[in-house]
């Protein structure tokens, strides 16, 4: 009897399963995804996992909605404090969600491409795709026959099913990556949803090369930037003794130990955070993969996985090391001026739509970053505010992209969308309004966003940063307003691209996308409000 | 200094003040939207639009001219823009005085160019089919002008002012780089582009310092509490908001775009560049004058950017050929006037708008003109290939005079009231100011003598120098008069270029603007006594008169520009060397930026080596094996980062 009485009985620790309900759904969902991609026949599987998509975010958002009612201002801490759901964890999770609902709109679509963006064949069976230009590809395959000959003779091509279990973990570990509460559940959190991206940016129909290049980069690069972040978790374990954000800032304030562990781990952390938040020099995956991943995978990846790596970062810098930020400030300006100087100045000489989206994103990345060095409650709530505005732009300037169309899949380079208002002024007002968004014009979520984290930061005594921001968002602006002039001003070339009416499912999503940057740049309030109503727990 | 007016709920004819200017952004996204459906009728939506948005300016005015002065400040609240906690912004217009007087100009002397324009842009004879779209869109174009233009001066607070203001910067790079076959137009749409963000960056700042100290941004509160903040921080705001000035009203250090502007349409460099939109600086600092009541530092410097500029907008006008381009540096020049004003505060902030109406008028009828000329003689500019025009286009060449002989200051016409006043006021500062000021303003007025009048000559009197010549286009030049709807605009711009001057001081104008702009205050004696100004800058203009006439118009004008020449005329031909500061200080940089990015960026270290063998082989294969290859540099690029972050953060530890 002593023996068993010394052994501490095991306790399950309590759950509050109302608060993580929707992260439940989600993984959850994902796990059913699975299983009906083992055993539902093909031609029923893209119903089947579109509907269960749709409802399990439908699902999760009312589960969070009904808990971000009644929920605590002073967030909780549950699952053996692995995770906080506070004020700014259910933001993030109803901007991933929401955002992720775009997306899943975006990839379920199969009017615009016939049979979806996502194929799995060899690369030799497409290579024709892959090498525009040449009548035959290197096994001598009949271009008619060679993107479409997944499924049985005679049907319809169908797509590559598989993404929606991929889409739904990589979100559900997004959602558990924003509310970490500890470094470790933080790392696996970070693996949940990097895995399944790195194998969706392979699955592209169209140039397949490039495709399956962006992903092996995507996988080794990111590799390389998680052995970065568990390398900095275990000097930070060495320095605090414990892996809890809220233990690293008690120690910070009061351990004896050589500051080099805790300031070593924060920069190798922090590395691996920037990695996946594309801000650079740490973005260096990011033109490429955006341009060969398919392009709704791209659009879920610039909405959510930067929404996941800032509130990551958010959730480090403002609970861990908040005390400390006298020390690590300096070098995030650097970080930050390097990131908006990459993403601007390059951008301009980018010929291709969707690597200068890209270089974009690191411009805005580094905005992004002067609210998150903002250790106020204004920084936290302008962050995530400018996420979701971002997110949504971004989305819908993505869903646009895809519409615009050659025989050889999509028309990116921006000679080919010379005077596309001519031929689609809807499309190019509808691109135009997005792009004004992104270059901060008043009255789009742009402009509000920036405001919002511009203020903050100067309110916390950045101002010098400030106005190379604005300098820099300056500088932006210009690339926007050459791809307006692009598609208003110049001549059509003889072989245009067509621009392919779209389907329910895009067109969703792209009206979603106007709909919210137009009413945060309006309307901002109520956003704000929700932004704003919860600081971080810790 | 007095109390600042109670605002009121606007009323009436006031509360359909929205449609101001959603009118004609209505107007141009059914322009844009429409596409070539919209040929046919197109330039008349364009037209009406602006007219209707006139006339309900008109109503609005004579609403308030109604109503006891003190009450004529009023605003109508649209919505709440962000109503948290922490910030407050409304969405509303402000109807006073200042915002009427501009609307009126936006709208009166833009419905005449809208109608100037259905002339000027008229497809040619024979032109191809394109050119009728081309004119639509022009016409969108210009109406999306109009309603940012008028958002930029009936918002009510700092938010709407400036969606304005780049909603009126986009206009004008479209504009500018209209003629998209020709690549020095789209420099030009660049640089103005550019040079323009310069100031929004400016203005921009001002306005998140305002935010920060005092956490508003409508006008009412914050010029209600701007004594609150401590000096310095009121003298960095007039810095930034002046530096948002001088980029979109082309003054020092930012004036070279402007020049390069008249690369657009005749009738956009009227409106825009001419006009209105350049008059935003001033407008900009009119409005903002409760803040620079309290800094006479920062009024010193408004003035000083406005006396350089005025003295640099005249001397290089006196050098150029191109006939839009004196004009530009007329604009320059006439502005940095207004700048003075409004720099000289209390005393001048009135006559700067006096003056921006007056030569909204008269400018407005050169550049039209010179349109007219310019259709007369195959879009060609060089005033060397001109001569003896007057006798072939009369109207053209009345109206143009009139315009002329207003912008010299010919006593009794526009110009004389207006920037004679300004004059007056300058010599009615105290000590060096007042001499530095007023003698500037003299010099420059007569050096405006001398190059509008050099103008004159060579293309309206003298030797038919184009009988001898051929267009660029290879046609022979047939000069004639314009048709109807073109010169219509000009005689009425003639009209006010001669008489709006008399009229505007005679009613009041100083009164009127006055619940805007506090009372105008009378200068003190000065340097000068007040009744020798008038007669010491007549004379001055005089002899710029007299100075033309003898240098160029008693010889006939050569056909080549000579060279060599001196220094003086070199540098003046150079824009005295602003370009070539631009290039060495800015864009060189830039490029080097750029370069150096693109090289790290794409390249990587080892990248160097496959790119070189890339560039000689070719061939996409090579070039995707290339790519693989980037990988290592992609991860060395990381590595390198991380090592700065980790090695920075230890030393800013350690250190």
């Amino acid at each position: 009897m002593n023996a068993l009485a010394q052994v501490a009985p095991l306790t399950a620790p309590p759950i509050d399963y109302a608060a993580i309900a929707p992260l439940l759904v989600v993984l959850g969902g994902a796990c059913v995804s699975v299983l009906f991609e083992a055993f539902l026949p093909r031609h029923q599987r893209w119903p089947a996992q579109v509907a269960l998509s749709v409802l399990v975010v439908a699902v999760a958002g009312i589960a969070l909605g009904v808990y971000a009612g009644s929920a605590p201002v002073a967030g909780i801490v549950t699952l053996a404090s692995a995770l906080t759901v506070d004020g700014p964890t259910l933001f993030l999770w109803g901007t991933l969600l929401v955002l992720g609902f775009g997306s899943l709109l975006l990839i379920a679509d199969r009017s615009v491409e016939p049979g979806g963006a996502f194929i799995a064949s060899a690369v030799e069976r497409a290579s024709v795709a892959a090498a525009p230009g040449t009548t035959t590809g290197p096994t001598g395959v009949d271009p008619e026959h060679v993107d479409r000959s997944y499924g049985a003779p005679g049907e319809a091509p169908t797509m590559q099913t598989e993404v929606f279990p991929f889409v739904l973990f990589a979100l559900g570990g997004m959602m558990a990556f924003v509310a970490a509460n500890d470094l470790l559940t933080m790392f696996v959190a970070l693996e949940v949803l990097s895995l399944p991206l790195y194998l969706v940016c392979g699955l592209a129909r169209r140039r397949r090369l490039l495709s399956q290049e962006a992903a092996v980069k995507y996988f080794l690069l990111g590799a390389f930037a998680s052995a970065f972040f568990l390398y900095g978790l275990a000097l930070l374990y060495g320095y605090a003794g414990s892996v809890k954000l809220v233990a690293i800032a008690t120690a910070a304030v009061g351990t004896p130990k050589s500051d080099a562990l805790l300031f070593g781990g924060l920069a190798l952390l922090v590395v691996g955070l920037l990695f996946k938040g594309s801000v650079g020099p740490f973005h260096t995956w990011t033109p490429d993969v955006y341009q060969g991943a398919p392009t709704p995978i791209t659009a879920f990846m610039a909405a959510c996985t930067k929404v996941a790596a800032f509130g990551a970062l958010l959730r480090v810098l403002h609970v861990a090391f908040g005390s400390t930020h006298w020390e690590w400030r300096g070098v995030m300006w650097v970080v930050a001026i390097a990131s908006m100087a990459i993403g601007a100045v390059l951008g301009l000489t980018q010929t291709d739509l969707k690597r200068m989206i890209a270089y974009s994103s690191v411009a805005h990345a580094g905005f992004l970053l002067l609210g998150v060095m903002a250790i106020t409650r204004e920084g936290v709530s302008s962050t995530l505010f400018y996420l979701l505005a971002y997110g949504f732009t971004t989305l819908g300037v993505f869903g646009v992209i895809s519409l615009v169309r050659t025989a050889d899949g999509e028309a990116t380079h921006l000679s080919q969308w010379a005077g596309l208002a001519k031929r689609s002024p809807i499309l190019a007002g509808v691109m135009t309004f997005l792009l004004l968004g992104l270059a901060g014009i008043p009255l789009t979520s742009g402009f509000t966003a920036k405001f919002a984290v511009f203020s903050a930061a100067l309110g916390d005594g950045m101002a010098p940063l400030v106005v190379i921001a604005l300098v820099f968002s300056a500088v932006a602006a210009f690339f926007y307003l050459r791809v307006i002039v692009l598609m208003y001003f110049s001549e059509t070339p003889e072989d245009g691209p067509t621009v392919t009416v779209p389907g329910a499912f895009t067109t969703v999503a792209v009206t979603l996308g106007v709909v919210v940057t137009l009413l945060l740049g309006v309307a901002p309030t109520l956003v704000l409000g929700w932004a704003g109503a919860g600081g971080l727990t810790g | 200094m007095t109390a600042p007016p109670e605002v009121l709920p606007a009323t009436g004819a006031g509360s359909l003040a929205w449609l101001l200017f959603a009118i004609p952004a209505v107007s141009a996204l059914v322009l844009f939207l429409a596409g070539k459906r919209a040929n046919a009728w197109g330039h008349v939506l364009g037209v009406a639009s602006v007219l209707a948005s006139f006339v309900l300016g008109v109503v609005i005015f004579v609403q308030t001219l109604g109503v006891a002065p003190d009450q004529r400040t009023t605003e109508l609240s649209l919505y709440s823009w962000i109503s948290s906690g922490t910030l407050d912004v409304d969405f509303g217009l402000r109807i006073d005085p200042l915002s009427l007087t501009f609307v009126l100009l936006i709208t009166g002397v833009g419905s005449l160019i809208h109608i100037y324009s259905v002339g000027y842009m008229a497809p040619h004879a024979g032109a191809e089919p394109s050119s009728d779209s081309s004119r639509r869109r022009f016409f969108a174009q210009l109406n999306l002008f109009v309603a940012a233009m008028l958002v930029l001066v009936l918002g009510n607070n700092f938010v709407l002012l400036y969606l304005g203001w780049e909603g009126v910067g986009l206009a004008s790079y479209l504009l500018i780089g209209f003629y998209q076959d020709r690549p020095s137009a789209a420099t030009a749409a660049k640089k103005a582009f550019l040079m323009n963000r310069v100031g929004d960056v400016g203005l921009a700042l001002a306005i998140f310092v305002l935010w920060l100290n005092l956490g508003t941004l409508q006008y009412t509160e914050v010029f209600a509490r701007v004594g609150e903040l401590s000096g310095g921080t009121i003298l960095a705001i007039t810095l930034l908001l002046l530096l948002g000035a001088c980029g979109k009203s082309g003054q020092f250090p930012l004036q070279s775009w402007l020049p390069d502007a008249m690369e657009g349409p005749t009738p956009v460099s009227a409106l825009i560049h001419a006009a209105t939109m350049v008059t935003a600086g001033v407008y900009l600092i009119a409005r903002t004058n409760p803040i620079y009541d309290l800094t006479p530092t920062g009024r010193v410097v408004v003035a000083l950017i406005g006396v350089v500029t005025l003295l640099i907008g005249a001397v290089i006008g006196c050098a150029y050929d191109d006939i839009k381009k004196v004009l530009a540096y007329s604009t320059v020049s006439q502005i940095g006037y207004m700048i003075l004003a409004v720099g000289l505060g209390p005393a001048g902030y009135a006559l700067g708008i006096f003056h921006l109406l007056t030569h909204g008028f008269f400018k407005a009828g050169l550049f039209l003109g010179a349109g007219s000329v310019m259709h007369a003689m195959n879009d060609d500019v060089n005033m060397r290939n001109f001569g003896g025009l007057g006798r072939r286009m009369p109207i053209t060449f009345v109206t143009f005079g009139c315009g002329y002989l207003a912008l010299i200051g010919f006593p009794f016409l526009s110009g004389y009231f207006s920037k004679d006043a300004i004059i007056e006021a300058a010599f009615g500062q105290e000590g060096w100011q007042g001499w530095v000021y007023g003698l500037a303003a003299t010099l420059a007025a007569g050096l405006t003598a001398f190059y509008m009048t050099r103008l004159m000559i060579m293309t309206f009197f003298g030797e038919e120098r184009w009988r001898n010549l051929k267009a660029p286009d290879g046609e022979d030049y047939h000069p004639h008069e314009s048709p109807p709807v073109m010169t219509g605009p000009m005689i009425v711009l003639a009209i006010g270029s001669v008489f709006a001057g008399f009229v505007l001081s005679a009613v009041g104008l100083n009164q009127w603007l006055a619940p805007s702009l506090g009372e105008l205050q009378e200068s003190p004696a000065g340097v000068l006594p007040h009744a020798l100004v008038p007669w010491l800058v007549l004379a001055c203009s005089a002899l710029g008169v007299l100075v033309a006439y003898l240098v160029v118009g008693r010889r006939p004008t050569p056909v080549q520009r000579p060279e060599p020449v001196s220094f003086p005329v070199r540098a003046a031909r150079r824009d005295l060397y602003a370009n070539a500061f631009n290039e060495t200080v800015i864009e060189r940089p830039g490029i080097w930026l750029t370069r150096a990015l693109v090289f790290l960026d794409n390249r990587g270290v080892d990248g160097l080596v496959n790119g070189l063998a890339a560039g000689l082989g070719g061939g996409s294969a090579r070039l995707r094996r290339l790519q693989t290859g980037f990988v290592r540099s992609y991860a060395l690029s990381m590595l390198g980062g991380s090592v700065f972050v980790v090695a920075a953060l230890l030393a800013v530890r350690f250190a």
